[in-house]
Parts: structure tokens; sequence; C-alpha cells
């Protein structure tokens, strides 16, 4: 997912290969993260489509299934991760996410403490920032997780227990070179704190945390001069009492919320020329379409389109205050 | 990759610094360079004291033996003495907008000439600012509150404080947005942190951008690779669009190198129709009107970014022997006719976005993300909707995956 070195760069010339991790576009609200295994087949509403017909066939294809249903076979990125990962818990989405990522002033290089780690949204986000040589050492009190499966035994490093989010997704990680980026630890950063081996190495500390007014010591501990934290929560009483622990050790102290509004492009009469340009701004293929555009595509072609956009009925409304300090310079 | 310029939590001499005055009043990109100086009130200060400390720290102007100068406020005494006052400022910051008090010296009793007495026998701004309340008739009469408004405003006159900060992104998108806002074509830092997310930079990144917003943008994407991948700055016409933000970062070579330059016209020869004329020239009268916008940049923002022209002395650390935004190689180009690139940034505001993507969609890689920032709704084809307001308002983003309908090639 993150290239650890220029070969692994998305080209023009990059296949899909046996092993890959993909992901199944079948339209903008339904996704699926699936590993590419020569055997196997994808089973869904449009049909089963076999991974091995997508073996050598570039990232961003259209395949099909046996009755001619397709799908568009898309190189996973934190964003479209997002969009398919399993929700263990409430998740960051896009636009907290990458204003995070910018105001905590992460760059290439930079050391970055997170906790939680929830269903590892933002994780990637912050692995893909601090590529190729920074990293993220997230952490989560999950015992129910941590006794199940989903935890990786024997991996450990400086003594901290490396549990997965679940298994496969280490996996995937693993594959993509993810993990030299991420150490994912068990630990109560609430109750405990931070592992003193990063006093004073972090260039930015994201909190999301029930209490962070709790963690907020332990985070100034672990930032560098001038560092960057983030506070995460949902209500302002819990930003009211972060504010006030921060005030203490931090300075330029400042809450955000972040609204996104998203819209509905939508083609009505006719339809756009060139059938399958492929944007995904166009109406969401659906069944019936999948087939029209297939054939139809001469007759579209003559078509004026009109497009309509309207912003979705149904938007994200409040996702959560970000609350960001900076340590006071000694 | 080497070490990064960027990282560095000290100041050195040559690098550039945002000088955030009084709390956010004044916002100044300075280059600390032997013979910079920086404007407060009448007077100008050398920057050299702020030479070698970490970013973050903050300055007061203190009377020496040779005049006043920036003074560090070491943050012990800071702390140690004025507790109260700094949780007050956190407050304080809410309220700078209110201006509901009336600024009328009737009740106080010093005048000019004593502040200018006090001044010449040695007295620091805080001990002004004391006197001016001990000597104000009202002053005791004030809820604590405005009291504490009346000890800011006199503290920002006499006691100005300089708080030195780094040039990220960040910063500098917000200083543009407040100070510049047309410049940045109204680029809102949540706006431009989408734009990098929906387009998926990261490391070893080939990222083509088509950036007539000041450079931020390509400033933005260097930022996220690192001195890894290229920025591709494409300009449609013959003059290449400004870099003029780009110079604010403390790029070092590794990351100035992968700063270039590409003119539509090599990227796809022969597809310079009349389309392409028009936005010739709608980009060559855009530059234009940035020039014309440089004559008359209000007096903060020449101390600022001008003193790396004025200077003539770059920093040595920076981009001295590597200059940003050098035109990219043959071998680069033709690289990029094979591999395609593996991120789009188009952030034209007062260009037709769809003519420009349509011609840069066949050099992105399949499955690469493309994002585009416009001030107005644009959808296919060429639709735009009723404006919005621009307050509180932070642009569109369209933002989408390149697929691949055939093996030859995307249509």
């Amino acid at each position: 997912m993150i290239p650890s070195d220029p070969s692994e760069r998305l080209s023009l010339l990059r296949r899909i290969q046996e092993g890959d991790l993909v992901i199944v576009y079948e339209r903008h609200d339904h996704m699926k993260a699936v590993k590419v295994i020569g055997g196997s087949v994808l089973q869904n509403r449009f049909g089963v489509f076999k991974h091995s017909d997508w073996i050598g066939k570039p990232f961003g294809s259209k395949v099909f299934s046996h009755k001619k249903g397709f799908v568009y076979l898309l190189a996973p990125t934190p964003e479209l991760w997002t969009l398919v990962l399993s929700h263990r818990t409430q998740i960051l989405y896009i636009a907290d996410i990458s204003f995070i990522v910018m105001y905590l002033e992460i760059v290439p290089g930079c050391v970055v403490l997170e906790s939680g780690t929830g269903s590892g949204s933002l994780t990637t986000s912050l692995a893909r920032a601090v590529a190729p040589i920074g990293h993220v050492y997230t952490f989560d009190f999950h015992e129910q997780r941590a006794a199940s499966a989903s935890c990786v035994p024997d991996r450990s490093i400086a003594g901290i227990t490396i549990c997965s989010l679940d298994y496969l997704e280490w996996e995937d990680f693993e594959k993509t070179g993810v993990n030299k980026l991420i150490t994912v630890g068990v630990r109560d950063i609430q109750g405990e704190g931070f592992p003193d081996e990063h006093l004073g190495q972090a260039d930015a500390v994201f909190l999301d945390l029930p209490q962070p007014w709790l963690a907020i010591p332990s985070a100034g501990k672990m930032l560098k001069p001038d560092g960057i934290m983030c506070s995460f929560s949902p209500c302002i009483e819990q930003v009211q009492r972060s504010c006030e622990t921060l005030a203490l050790k931090f300075t330029d102290i400042r809450t955000f919320e972040i609204l996104l509004r998203t819209y509905e492009v939508k083609e009505v009469r006719a339809e756009l020329g060139k059938g399958d340009e492929g944007f995904s701004f166009r109406s969401p293929p659906h069944k019936k379409r999948q087939h029209s555009t297939e054939k139809g595509d001469a007759v579209e072609a003559s078509g004026a389109a009109t497009v309509m956009a309207k912003p979705c009925s149904e938007g994200r409304g409040h996702t959560g205050y970000l609350t960001f300090a900076r340590l006071k310079c000694v | 990759m080497g070490e990064s310029n960027q990282t560095s939590r000290l100041t050195w001499e040559g690098c550039s610094v945002l000088l955030d005055i009084n709390d956010g009043e004044r916002l100044v990109f300075a280059r600390l360079s032997p013979a910079a100086t920086l404007k407060i009130g009448k007077k100008n200060f050398s920057l050299q004291p702020i030479v070698g400390c970490p970013f973050g720290s903050s300055f007061r102007v203190d009377n020496g033996k040779d005049g006043p100068y920036l003074s560090r406020v070491v943050p012990s005494e800071e702390e140690g003495g004025n507790n109260v006052q700094e949780e007050e400022n956190v407050t304080g910051e809410e309220l700078r907008d209110n201006r509901a008090l009336v600024d009328n010296n009737t009740a106080q009793s010093l005048t000019g000439e004593d502040i200018d007495e006090m001044r010449r026998q040695g007295a620091t701004g805080e001990q002004i600012v004391e006197a001016l309340i001990a000597n104000s008739t009202t002053f005791e009469n004030k809820t604590s509150f405005s009291q504490e408004k009346y000890r800011l405003r006199k503290q920002k006159k006499y006691a100005p404080k300089v708080l030195v900060r780094r040039p990220f992104v960040r910063s500098i998108c917000d200083a543009y947005f407040r100070k510049y806002p047309a410049r940045i074509g109204c680029l809102r830092s949540d706006s431009l942190a989408l734009l990098l997310s929906m387009a998926n930079v990261t490391a070893h990144s080939d990222v083509l951008v088509v950036d007539m917003v000041g450079g931020i943008v390509t400033g933005a994407v260097a930022e996220r690779l690192g001195g890894t991948g290229y920025v591709c700055n494409m300009h449609l016409g013959v003059t290449p669009h400004s870099l003029e933000i780009v110079r604010i970062f403390n790029f070092n070579n590794d990351t100035c190198k992968r700063i270039v330059r590409c003119c539509l016209n090599d990227l796809c020869p022969g597809q310079n129709g009349s389309h392409v004329q028009n936005e010739n020239m709608a980009s060559d009268s855009g530059n234009q009107l940035d020039v014309t916008e440089e004559d008359v940049s209000l007096e903060e923002n020449k101390t600022s970014v001008d003193t790396s022209n004025k200077t003539g002395k770059r920093d040595p650390t920076t981009c001295k022997a590597i200059k940003a935004g050098e035109v990219a190689s043959e071998e680069l180009i033709d690289s990029w006719k094979e591999k395609g690139f593996s991120s789009l940034i188009i952030a034209a505001p007062e260009q037709d976005v769809w003519g420009i993507l349509q011609k840069l969609l066949p050099h992105l890689s399949y499955s690469a993300s493309f994002a585009i920032y416009h001030q107005y709704l644009q959808v296919l084809p060429s639709r735009t909707h009723p404006h919005m307001q621009m307050s509180a308002f932070g642009g569109y983003i369209l933002s989408g995956t390149k697929i691949c309908t055939s093996e030859s090639g995307a249509q």
C-alpha cells in the first residue's frame, strides 16, 4: 500500500500479481479488500470472479464475472482502506484524518505515537506520512482482542507485545511493507502512559481516548520541544477538561471541528459520451446500467449529458472535536 | 535521503522562519540572513538573536547598551512570574476580535513624551505597561476581564512578543489564508490536507501538479515526499507558474532536486489546439496579475519573503546548489510517459479544469488517485453550479481513481 522504494510505486507497467491486495470496487459505497490467490474465486451479486483472470491485468482494470457482471480492481490506498476495514470501533474518516496529519506537521522521518489504535483507520494514513524512514507506534488496550486470535504471538520489539488489528490485516501490512512503519502495542495509555523508551522522541502524539486528560501529561513527556499533540473527543466536556490539563505544559491550544459535505453527482436524461470513461463521480453503476453501458456506447455518445450535483441527504455530521496543542519550548 | 533541514528543531543561519507577532496580529515570513531585520513599530530589529534558537521560542524587545534588541524570553522566567497571565492569554486569544472597548485615552495621565522619556531611561516594555496601568484613572473600575484586555492591548504596543514558527505547510498555508488568501486561491489548510490525502501522496510517488496557487501545493507535496519521488509542476502555457511559496519551506537539496517543472507540451506534444492556446493566455495573464500584487505587497511582506531576493545571500544549506523547480530532464519525462504518474493534483481555480484533466489523465498510472481543487463546483461536462458564499467555505474538491478500461490504455 505504501511503496518502500521507487520500484513499488504505481505505474502504467504494474500488473496485478499473486498475493497482491486489491480493493474490489462495486460502487462508491460498496468495496471489499481481497487478496489475490490463484485458485480462488470472488462471489458477489454480479457473479463469480476467478482470481486467475485478474493476474497480469493492470490495477484499475474492469474485470468480468461468468455472467458479464463487472467490478474494478483498485490498488489499495489508506483512503480506500478506511472504507473497507471492518469497524471494530468508531473510526476516523478522511476529512479528520487529512487534517490531523497536516496539523500535526507529520513529514517523512517523523516518530508518531497514537492511542488507541481502534480499527487502524488513522494508523495507515500516519504511516503513509512518515514513510519511508519514520515510524508510528500505536497502542490499544483491548484485553479481549489481545486474548483472541487477533493477537499475533511472539512478535516482540523492545518489550512490547505486538498485536495486530486482526490477523489478516497484519499479514497484509506485512506483505505491503506497512508493518515496517507501524508497531502495534497493547498498553493502557490512560493508566500507564506511553512507554519510557519514547521519552522526548516523538514529533507528534495523537490521542483518541475517553479520558484524554489522563494521558496528556505522558504525551507531553514523549514529545520533543515544540512538538504537537492532538486529542480527538466527541464531547465538548472532554475538550474542556483536556484543555485545562493542556494549559499546564502546552501552548497554541486550538480546537477544530471538521465538516465535510459530500455531493451526490448524477447524470440525468442521457448518458455521458464515450461510455465508461471511469470517473468515480459518475453516478454509481447499478445492475441495470452495467449491461446497458456494455452494449449501448454508440447511442450514449450522441446523447447530451446533464450532470447534477446535490449535497448528500444523509451526511456525516459531527464526528468529534480535534484539539491541537504545542509543547511549550523549554 | 540525507539529513532533512525540515526536521531540525533549531533555527540556523539562513533558515526560513515564520514570525508570529503578538499572537497572530502580524505574520511575517523571514530568512535569517545576517542583514535580515524585522520592523516593529518604527524600529528595525536584527533577526540575528533568533539564529540557533529552538522553533517555538518567544522573543521580546529589551533595551541593551546599543539600543533595543530582540531578546529571547527564557521559559522558566516566564513560567515562574507570569503563570496567571499565561492562562489568561489562552482566553485572550478568543477575544482578539472583540473591539468593543473604545481606545479613549482621556483617562490616561501619562503622555507620549513621558513614555519616550521612560524608554530613554531604559524601561522595559513591561514596565511601561505597568506605568500605563498605574496612571490610568479608569483601570481600577474595569472588570478583571476588561482589565486583562487593557493590559493585553498595551502589551502589544509597548511590549511586543515575537514567536518563531517552523515554516511547515500548516503554518504557511494558514498565514497566507489569513493575510493573502487570493495568492493561494483561497485554499484553506483543511482543503489542502484533503487534496494530499485524496491524491494518495506518499514517499516515492511521482506527483503531477498543476499549481496555480503560488506554489503552496507543490511545496506541500514536496514536504510529504521528503526527498523521494518527484513533484512535477506542470505549466500549461510558456510561462511557468510561480513557485514563490516553495522558497519559504526549508527544503534541503535532496528535496529541491525533486521539485521539477515541465510544460504541458513536453509531456503531450502536438496537443496545442486552440483550447490550449486559450489556457496559455489565461495563465499568462494570471502571472502578470501576480506580479502586480508583488508590487503593492504590504510592508510586512517585503521584510519577509523578499529578503531572499534582496540580500542575494542564500542559505548555504538549503537551495544554493540546487534550485527547486528546475526543468525536468528528458529522461525523467520519458520515464513518466512510460510509467505514468502515481498521483495528480490540480489547483487552478481560474482555469477550465476539465480541459486540463482530459489532457493529463492519460499520463496517470492505472488506479492512481487524483484530486482537484476548485472554488466552484464543476462537474462533467464543465457545468458550473451556483456560487456559494466564500466566507466559511473551503472550496470544492473532486477526487477519484483512474481506471483502466482496456489493455491499450485509458480513454
